[in-house]
């Protein structure tokens, strides 16, 4: 019988078999190597100094406007799929629905190049 | 009970355990983690309801980006697992009672719908038809034109919002 | 029932296939980069060394599995299994030829930008746990970069899915072998997309000169710095199956997949794969790695515009054409 699951059991299978795998493979390490823990060996590598300070420490935020811009990029992308599907049904109509659509997003793409948000080094 | 029965209710439980773990991890990144570990029962569940389309955009936009922009604002407020892990505030019991209503609200909701969705059919043609990329694109595309080029003027505000606020930052 | 033994043949061999390929081209890399470099590489174990990496395999199990005091030790070993995990799923649903698909699912090219996409949280969550700021560089640089490509990657697939419309796999390579492969005709869509199409991919599985995230230059060894053994070789497995599978993933949506004369399909989907990872070595023994802010301008300022144009174009094109 056809199911919605059909043709998602071979994509699990495939998980179960690489997720069995990768579990397994560094189980048989642990049986394998040697354990002999020292607080030298067993602490945080820096360089071979003694760590200073926390690794937790706040991060620059250009990191978030790239994962904001991003989304918002793929978020555009995402909807252009299902229209890149049934364009040749829609034709000239569907590429004017998706030029309304894309024109606003290019024109925040030149404003966000404009504000200077795409320049990492700074 | 189907397989889809059993299936479902492996993913409810996932989805209430992950979400769980989400609220009371003391890790932040754990719980960021426990949350795409939810997202992606959530996919099962669409994938349970003939929405192909829908599960594969729920992994790549919410469990792909939207982590991504949450891990970064982790980083960005450096959050750490240090602290009492509740603190209650009354700011926080308001909170938990609106949650609290909210959730009844919800409940009551549910009891109210028909069993049956309206235009719902058993024809098995018309089922697997439902859920596919094509048919999402031709009502996208035709009925629901405008709400869609809405969409991007909201994209816009989100992009403009997002430098406005970090400008002095970059 | 049939489905499972389906879907359990073709699992079960998928994964055979990725190891053994794995390992080969191990030692494959190690010959082509010892013959560029006027060396001979590896020649004591087995015929011209082909058995190296299998000692590898043997030695890395024998090695002390450390974890640091300071790590986080629950992400610290999740973060491998769950990045070979998702290196691996996305073979799922490669047509290998015209009827060896384990999985040919409605929309498979975005299944595979989807769990594509995912390869990279284990990457972070290394960095995060292994609570070393090198890993913690290395893990942000590998999320910053990897969102970014993302977008000119999502762009770049868009264009076979127009030109043929559908985003079967097994349909995208079934209109290459009735029409033309999609480099062939219109070559002036098909050779850019294919190029950024590339370049995406091996931004997101940080190859040279893409490899920010382990720059060992200036990061020691980044997300690996605290791994070792078997561990760290999960991640590297996780690399070298992510850059073939964004090999057999470009041959299939612009090589014409399976399709080619006088010889099965099988032996042309692996011969097309394999010539372009082999051109993936040749690139990172060639060139060298990029600097951070030069990696990100090249993303934003010209692939995704690229990229849009592009999608613009096709849409145009088979509105013209047909």
């Amino acid at each position: 019988m056809e199911t919605p699951l059909t043709p998602y059991l071979p994509i699990a299978l495939v998980l179960l078999i690489a997720g069995g795998m990768a579990v397994i493979i560094p189980f048989f390490t642990g049986l394998l190597g040697p354990k002999s823990v020292n607080p030298v060996k067993s602490s945080t590598f820096e360089g071979g100094n003694i760590v200073v300070g926390s690794t937790r420490q706040r991060f620059a935020v250009k990191f978030y406007v790239v994962a904001l811009l991003f989304i918002v990029f793929d978020v555009e992308a995402v909807f252009l799929y299902p229209w890149a599907v049934n364009f040749k049904a829609l034709g000239w109509f569907g590429y004017a629905t998706m030029l309304v659509f894309a024109s606003t997003l290019v024109v925040a793409l030149i404003y966000i190049w404009k504000k200077g948000a795409l320049s990492w080094e700074s | 009970m189907s397989i889809e029965q059993v299936l479902f209710y492996v993913f409810a439980v996932a989805i209430v355990a992950s979400a769980s773990a989400v609220v009371f991890l003391r890790n932040p990144v754990g719980s960021a983690m426990s949350l795409v570990a939810c997202f992606f029962f959530l996919a099962g569940v669409y994938v349970l309801l003939w929405a192909h389309t829908i599960a594969a955009l729920q992994v790549l936009v919410y469990a792909g980006a939207i982590m991504v922009l949450f891990l970064f604002v982790i980083m960005l407020l450096s959050l750490t697992d240090t602290g009492p892990l509740v603190q209650l505030t009354p700011s926080r019991a308001a909170g938990a009672l609106a949650a609290v209503a909210v959730f009844s609200a919800l409940i009551v909701a549910l009891k109210k719908l028909p069993d049956v969705a309206p235009g719902w059919t058993a024809d098995p043609s018309q089922v697997a038809r439902f859920g596919t990329i094509q048919y999402l694109g031709e009502v996208l595309y035709t009925k629901w034109l405008f709400p869609f080029e809405a969409v991007s003027l909201l994209l816009l505000v989100a992009i403009v919002g997002a430098v406005v606020v970090a400008k002095p930052r970059i | 029932m049939n489905e499972l033994i389906h879907g359990g043949l073709y699992g079960g061999m998928i994964v055979g296939v990725l190891m053994t390929t794995t390992a080969m081209a191990l030692w494959f890399e190690r010959k082509f980069a010892a013959r560029m470099q006027s060396r001979l590489g590896p020649t004591m174990v087995g015929p011209s060394g082909l058995l190296q990496p299998f000692a590898d395999v043997v030695k890395l199990l024998q090695k002390e599995d450390i974890v640091p005091f300071q790590a986080d030790r629950v992400l610290f070993n999740l973060a491998p299994p769950l990045g070979a995990i998702a290196a691996i799923s996305v073979a799922a649903v490669i047509p290998f030829s015209a009827d060896i698909i384990a999985a040919d699912l409605d929309v498979g090219v975005l299944y595979l930008l989807a769990i594509g996409a995912l390869g990279v949280l284990p990457v972070f969550i290394a960095g995060w746990g292994s609570n070393n700021k090198f890993a913690l560089l290395g893990g942000m640089r590998a999320l910053a970069q990897s969102v970014s490509y993302e977008v000119p990657l999502v762009l770049a697939a868009l264009v076979p899915v127009i030109l043929t419309g559908s985003m079967k796999l097994s349909a995208i390579v079934e209109f290459q072998a009735t029409h033309h492969w999609l480099v062939v005709w219109p070559f002036f869509l098909g050779v850019p997309a294919f190029i950024i199409f590339m370049l995406a991919m091996l931004a997101e599985a940080n190859r040279i000169p893409f490899d920010i995230p382990e720059a060992e230059s200036e990061l020691v060894a980044g997300i690996t710095t605290e791994y070792t053994g078997i561990k760290f070789a999960l991640f590297y497995m996780a690399e070298y199956v992510h850059t073939l599978v964004a090999s057999a993933v470009g041959a299939a949506l612009f090589l014409g997949g399976w399709d080619g004369p006088f010889a099965p399909g099988l032996g042309w989907m692996v011969a097309k794969t394999l010539a372009l990872f082999g051109f993936v070595y040749w690139l990172r023994w060639t060139l060298l790695r990029f600097r951070s802010d030069q990696l990100m301008a090249l993303c934003w300022r010209y692939l995704v515009p690229a990229g849009v144009v592009l999608v613009a174009a096709s849409a145009v094109w088979v509105v013209w054409v047909g």
